[in-house]
């Protein structure tokens, strides 16, 4: 699930990124609000983390800007300011959630699972398809009382193909969700990580649409 | 002593004065008056006696009880005395009450003064050759005495009314003259500790004007540093709680990463944040440092602190292959606290390291002339922003690079105002180019 992270900080947009990622999701990372005013112009974004002091602006102003042109989209507030005051102008300038620094990386990325659940209509944590129980905090799945383990690129995969399941993804498209946009990507990733998780789920969980991409199987009625 | 019972005291003071003179005045013209007036009484009844006994109009023994009928004015019931002696000395006739003894030894004719029986007298002599008589007049002086007294204690009476009066009124005005002092200290009184508004605006008195601009003047300086303290510390929880955030994060990511390649970069990533926090945490010191304490009165001597500089810093320049050269002038001496001039030459050369392309050099050019040393740090970096430039004043203020913290200008701004001398950016073709330019003679401010 694509994240932008707005940070200036080197080490610390650095650790978000390789956390967020490590955590199932695909963050993106820039060090300003210009960039990420440019980001924010595609839907390529699910949700922001967005740090308030930045060099160029606060984001609490890009935050506003953003509400006013009408972007639903979850943004959770990074800063050292977490007065309580602070919080609640954070909040009622149209933020989702408020984390004051230093923060706790695995409480960051259940903050996003929750708001992005909620985005999509949510309340149950876990993901439920074709018999398979998908519990995005440990980024593991459950079937036949058997637990199934993914490695993060593979959930990110897995987990963008369940958002819509029977929606077809052409592999382009989950090329971008899945890497960021300075990796390296092999030209049979997508390939290699749809094996994967056949060869853990079963080959008839994700079909192959010839020339067309890839989605998951209709639900078995019985 | 309160300026209310300052002022009471010195007005009763200098109005009890005023009529203690005005008092001792008429007393005295009045004395001199009533003598003359009486003066004159004695002479002109001398006279008259004489005159009367001359003409045989009474005989002597009349002329004496003669006095007796001289006007008598309330209270002053002692008549003039007189007496009548021949030329050879025998009393020929007295009044009745007249002293025995002879009123007077003078011998001639006219005014003097003697003593009978303990009583002064006041005596006109007439010497009537035709008759061959001397004729004394006189008059008691206690009598005397007793009207000028009278007449002054006439005075005194409406004084002794008046004087309380008066001290009532003195005592209104002052309170009333005082008022607005005091409804300036109730105001004052009033506020709140954390209240740094100027006092209000209303019409006052010419006196006090100065003092609530002084006032005013005051609360906008505290107002003014309470704001920059806290702007201070929100820039310190900040500028802190980054770096923090950022080696807890990398922690944690060491902690879970599965690949060395993840984990060592993490490890790397926390000990450059290390660096930079210490960097930080040694900036808002030397802030604390630059900008506080009294400083000494010493000469230092510029070369010294230039190769202090340089050597101090150069570790972070070997790391960053960066060289760091000197251009030295020939040794002199300033009239300023060395931690002042240090703390802005290092982190201009600080910047300019950190800022230098790596392979390439940053110069540090000396020159003084009898009025001014200039100090010149140049480095092949892209150079500081030009809104970065125009905001150098500032405090935490940050460059876009995301490496600095914005104390380092900061600092420099904050040693060269307490220093006198400018913070400079000259445009030069060589490379990027900070100046500063420092007065060789002690012009420190006040309180510097």
């Amino acid at each position: 699930m694509r994240i932008l992270i707005v940070e200036d900080d080197p080490v610390l947009l650095n650790g978000l990124t390789v956390g967020l990622r490590l955590s199932g999701f695909s963050p993106e990372a820039v060090a300003s609000l210009a960039d990420a005013a440019t980001a924010m112009d595609s839907d390529e974004f699910r949700a922001v983390v967005l740090d308030i002091g930045l060099p160029d602006g606060s984001g609490l102003d890009f935050l506003a800007t953003l509400r006013r042109a009408g972007d639903a989209r979850p943004v959770v507030l990074l800063t050292a300011r977490d007065q309580v005051a602070d919080r609640i102008t954070g909040l009622d300038t149209g933020a989702d959630d408020y984390v004051g620094k230093p923060f706790d990386l695995h409480e960051l990325a259940a903050r996003l699972r929750a708001l992005l659940r909620r985005g999509e209509g949510r309340a149950q944590p876990s993901i439920e398809w074709n018999g398979l129980v998908v519990y995005p905090e440990t980024m593991s799945g459950k079937r036949d009382g058997g637990t199934i383990r993914f490695a993060a690129r593979e959930f990110a995969l897995l987990q963008h193909l369940l958002e819509r399941p029977t929606a077809i993804r052409s592999k382009a498209e989950l090329e971008e969700r899945l890497y960021g946009w300075n990796e390296e990507i092999e030209s049979n990733a997508v390939e290699v990580h749809v094996h994967k998780l056949r060869a853990k789920l079963g080959a008839r969980f994700i079909e192959t649409v010839r020339g067309v991409g890839y989605r998951l199987a209709e639900e078995d009625a019985g | 002593m309160s300026i209310r019972l300052r002022l009471i005291l010195a007005l009763v003071l200098a109005t009890g004065l005023v009529w203690l003179s005005a008092f001792l005045w008429i007393e005295t013209s009045t004395r001199g008056k009533v003598e003359q007036v009486l003066d004159a009484r004695l002479a002109e009844s001398a006279r008259m006696v004489s005159s009367l006994l001359t003409n045989r109009r009474i005989d002597v023994a009349d002329a004496a009880a003669f006095s007796r009928a001289l006007p008598d004015r309330g209270g002053y019931s002692r008549q003039l005395s007189c007496q009548i002696w021949s030329l050879s000395g025998e009393l020929i006739g007295r009044s009745s009450g007249a002293p025995s003894m002879r009123l007077t030894q003078a011998s001639e004719a006219g005014y003097s003064y003697s003593e009978i029986d303990g009583e002064r007298w006041r005596v006109y002599a007439v010497v009537n050759e035709r008759i061959g008589a001397r004729i004394m007049v006189g008059d008691s002086v206690e009598v005397r005495d007793r009207l000028v007294r009278d007449v002054v204690g006439g005075l005194l009476l409406p004084a002794a009314i008046v004087l309380p009066v008066l001290a009532v009124v003195i005592f209104l005005s002052v309170t009333r003259g005082l008022a607005p002092l005091d409804r300036l200290a109730r105001t004052l009184r009033m506020r709140q500790p954390t209240d740094f508004s100027s006092l209000p605006a209303g019409p006052a008195p010419a006196e006090l004007r100065p003092v609530r601009d002084a006032l005013n003047n005051l609360f906008a300086r505290v107002a003014r540093t309470r704001e920059m303290e806290r702007d201070f510390t929100a820039f310190a929880a900040h500028e802190l709680k980054t770096p923090l955030a950022g080696l807890k994060t990398q922690a944690q990511i060491a902690r879970i990463a599965k690949d060395d390649t993840t984990r060592e970069t993490a490890l790397c990533d926390i000990e450059t944040s290390v660096a930079r926090t210490d960097r930080l945490v040694r900036q808002l010191l030397e802030l604390t440092a630059v900008e506080g304490a009294q400083l000494p009165e010493q000469r230092v001597e510029l070369s010294s602190v230039v190769s202090d500089v340089a050597s101090e810093l150069n570790r972070l320049a070997e790391d960053r292959e960066i060289s760091i050269r000197i251009v030295p002038s020939e040794a002199d001496r300033l009239p300023l606290p060395r931690i002042l001039l240090h703390a802005a030459i290092r982190n201009l050369v600080e910047n300019a390291v950190l800022a230098a392309p790596a392979g390439s050099d940053v110069q540090i050019h000396t020159a003084c002339d009898p009025q001014f040393c200039i100090i010149e740090i140049v480095d092949r970096g892209t150079g500081i922003p030009d809104d970065i430039r125009r905001r150098v004043p500032q405090r935490f203020l940050r460059g876009g690079t995301g490496t600095g913290s914005g104390l380092g200008l900061a600092i420099v701004a904050v040693a060269m105002e307490r220093l006198g001398g400018s913070l400079t950016f000259p445009d030069a073709a060589r490379g990027q180019v900070v100046r500063l330019t420092l007065p060789r003679h002690s012009r420190r401010s006040p309180d510097g």
